[in-house]
């Protein structure tokens, strides 16, 4: 397993009540130097070796890899059309998932019809692996809905924007499956920052104690916003999991096949009674935060283009071609879906319709409730009494 | 140059900056408040001025936010914390509901906790879930708490000074869509009292009550009544916990009746406290029961559904003309 010792640095007393401008007084070693990643694919499309992972591959067909790089193409046109939809002022925000294609499509597809996924508001890509229509989630982004979709008919959960939640909504769900003897599992997403909050703490203490079936998968895109990861930890965060007492793994986030690997790995673990793990997803964000984020204030063009040597997609692609499992025809034909996808779903969102008004106080209880229903009734009066302006 | 115009945003950031300058106790501690200067960069060019250990940017934990703003108070400091969003106070509820406020009554009067929590709140900018909350009543029904929300750039630059220099924690609500809203801030005046409302629009018929967004909103409802021949009185509340009840008082023993608006749900809201306590004080003064318009009994909308939800100019005309019609 990949637990490396990190000695931390001293820490350095802040001089406190002194102005230091320039002077750092927190840890500095990145959590992220020097990651001893699983990784199945280079960037360069080379195909390694793994001793402990393989195996959760071996047997993928060149038409399954064909599969995984559409995923991943398609994913990341969707995310493009969004994006510029967004900039169209179709949407009122978007959290692109640009760079973590291989992290989402990996695990997701790592899943099985009956796990169930606990996402937060970035994970497209596993949305896409799950058979959720992309222009579903686009009525949160748009301003129509507060989520759009049904999270059983997928076994797909809402998009959660508080950050962390989820995690322990997966452990309780993960601890239901063990009380019913079932064998699926659950896989948690999340990101570096929210490895913080104290709810992903408490979702690894549940879930631990109570041996859930859980996989969390925490996409280290390397950024909270503005602040790097070294401003959550001072160890590399799968290292975490070990405090907890179960295991971590860190996984080259930009390798699909090692993403597939390694998710797999932890559903089984968990599917066989062995309890959570920990998969940090070692990734990046190229794109900002959503679209309401200016990277440029925070972090340099260079570390970007350093990531981009390491793009998910590409690099797939370099290995299709090498191991001859795609010809031209393939790649032509991906452009066209794309191109379509990217069409359907622009389409989709301009014929969105506004929510009736009525919308507002509708299911805001199961069981119905008077105050609800006399302001609806007031609501109601109230919007007539224009209509009899206007009809005057 | 004492005087100068400057958007209510800029207004916070002065404020901060001249905290930091005159305090060497003063820290500033949340998500993104450094380099970025936060998410609506309120905090821009504090940490390039005062350094990593004063401007803190702080991990992803709104509870450990809280939390070590308390034990840094309990060492003497004056952390302001920034809450990203209304919505994500929640994870530090906890400590500020059973800890921070309680901590003085405690201590028999020992401990002070001189920590600001800042929080962005309301509606009106079109963002996702979780970005538009109004959740003061829940806050107000804390003893131990100091709860307020300034409505314009003057008072958003004093009232953080004196928050700040407060002993008691004090819960200060920034109405975000309000930021943006440029006034004249004279840097060298003298500030009133921070709980103190203030008359913004003198009048006879009717009182509007009001505090952060809504003020501006009221004031413009008082224009256009105008037009109809109606006086009416716009009060700035300014404090929402304690609530300047005198103030109140004498507003509605002039005008006899009442509105009060806010954009949180109407049901349990700092609206039914005024009205209640209106409602004894002044009962013989009225000639209308207190109305109250603000948010309904529902979570708040998707954006495309927010101008229904919250209190707007027709909303706020036509509960005056109910009150009126008494
Ligand atoms: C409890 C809470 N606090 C703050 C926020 C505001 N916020 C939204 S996303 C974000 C950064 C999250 O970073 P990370 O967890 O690394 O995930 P990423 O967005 O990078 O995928 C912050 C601070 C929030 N949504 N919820």
């Amino acid at each position: 397993m990949t637990v490396e010792s990190t000695a931390a640095p001293k820490p350095r007393r802040s001089a406190g009540t002194k102005s230091t401008a320039g002077k750092r007084t927190t840890a500095r070693k990145s959590p992220g130097t020097d990651p001893e990643l699983v990784q199945l694919l280079t960037p360069e499309g080379k195909r390694v070796k793994n001793a402990e992972f393989d195996k959760y591959v071996a047997g993928i067909t060149p038409e399954e890899l064909r599969g995984l790089y559409r995923d991943m193409v398609l994913t990341r046109r969707f995310d493009a059309e969004a994006t510029s939809l967004q900039r169209q002022g179709e949407l009122g925000l978007w959290a692109s998932l640009l760079g973590q294609e291989a992290a989402q499509i990996g695990s997701g597809r790592a899943t099985r019809e009956d796990d169930y996924v606990f996402p937060t508001y970035r994970e497209h890509g596993v949305a896409w692996c799950r058979g959720v229509d992309p222009t579903n989630l686009l009525g949160m982004f748009r301003g129509v809905n507060n989520g759009g979709w049904d999270p059983n008919s997928n076994n797909f959960q809402l998009y959660t924007i508080v950050i962390g939640s989820q995690t322990l909504h997966a452990t309780g769900y993960a601890m239901g499956i063990a009380k019913d003897g079932a064998d699926s599992a659950v896989i948690a997403y999340f990101g570096d920052g929210a490895s913080s909050q104290g709810d992903v703490a408490e979702s690894f203490t549940f879930s631990a104690v109570y041996n859930a079936p859980v996989v969390f998968f925490c996409q280290n895109n390397q950024w909270a916003i503005s602040e790097p990861t070294e401003k959550q930890t001072r160890v590399p965060l799968y290292q975490r999991a070990q405090g907890f007492g179960f295991p971590g793994v860190r996984v080259d986030g930009n390798d699909v096949l090692a993403c597939l690997a390694v998710t797999k790995w932890a559903l089984e673990r968990a599917r066989s009674g062995e309890g959570p793990t920990l998969v940090e997803a070692y990734t990046y964000r190229m794109g900002a935060h959503t679209t309401s984020d200016d990277p440029s204030k925070y972090r340099a063009d260079e570390e970007r283009e350093a990531w981009e040597a390491k793009d998910p997609i590409l690099r797939l692609r370099r290995y299709l071609e090498a191991s001859n499992h795609a010809d031209e025809g393939f790649f032509t034909e991906l452009e066209t879906e794309s191109e379509a996808l990217g069409k359907r779903v622009r389409e989709a969102v301009r014929a969105m319709p506004d929510p009736d008004h009525f919308a507002i106080f509708e299911n805001v209880y199961a069981d119905g409730h008077a105050l609800v229903d006399e302001e609806r009734a007031q609501f109601a009066a109230y919007q007539a009494s224009f209509a009899d302006v206007e009809g005057a | 140059m004492a005087a100068e115009k400057m958007a209510l945003a800029k207004a916070i950031n002065e404020s901060l900056r001249r905290a930091l300058d005159s305090d060497p106790k003063v820290l500033i501690m949340g998500e993104d408040v450094g380099k970025l200067g936060g998410v609506f960069r309120v905090t821009d060019g504090l940490q390039k001025d005062f350094g990593e250990s004063r401007v803190i940017d702080t991990p992803l934990a709104e509870s450990g936010i809280v939390g070590t703003a308390i034990g840094l108070a309990l060492r003497g400091y004056r952390p302001v914390v920034e809450i990203q969003f209304d919505g994500f106070v929640f994870p530090a509820y906890d400590q500020i509901v059973t800890q921070l406020a309680k901590m003085h009554a405690r201590s028999l009067g020992k401990v002070k906790l001189p920590v600001v929590v800042r929080i962005p709140y309301g509606g009106g900018i079109g963002a996702v879930e979780h970005h538009s909350e109004s959740p003061e009543a829940l806050f107000a029904h804390v003893a131990g708490l100091k709860i307020v929300s300034p409505s314009n750039p003057s008072d958003a630059y004093w009232m953080m000074q004196q928050a700040i220099q407060s002993d008691d924690p004090v819960i200060f609500f920034e109405p975000k869509r309000r930021y943006w809203d440029k006034a004249e801030v004279n840097t060298e005046a003298i500030p009133g009292p921070l709980h103190k409302a203030r008359v913004v629009r003198e009048g006879t018929d009717l009182t509007l009550a009001a505090y952060g967004p809504m003020v501006k909103l009221c004031q413009e409802v008082a224009d256009a009544a105008a037009e109809e021949g109606r006086n009416l009185e716009v009060l700035d509340l300014r404090s929402v916990s304690p609530l300047d009840f005198d103030s109140i008082q004498a507003s509605v023993e002039k005008t006899r009746r009442l509105v009060v608006v806010h954009e949180a749900p109407v049901f349990f809201g700092s609206g039914a406290e005024i009205a209640a306590r209106i409602t004894e004080r002044c009962f013989y003064h009225l000639e209308a029961p207190v109305l109250r318009v603000g948010g309904y009994h529902a979570p708040y909308p998707p954006a495309r559904l927010e101008e229904e939800y919250l209190p707007g100019l027709d909303r706020v005309l036509d509960a005056v003309d109910r009150a009126l019609a008494y």
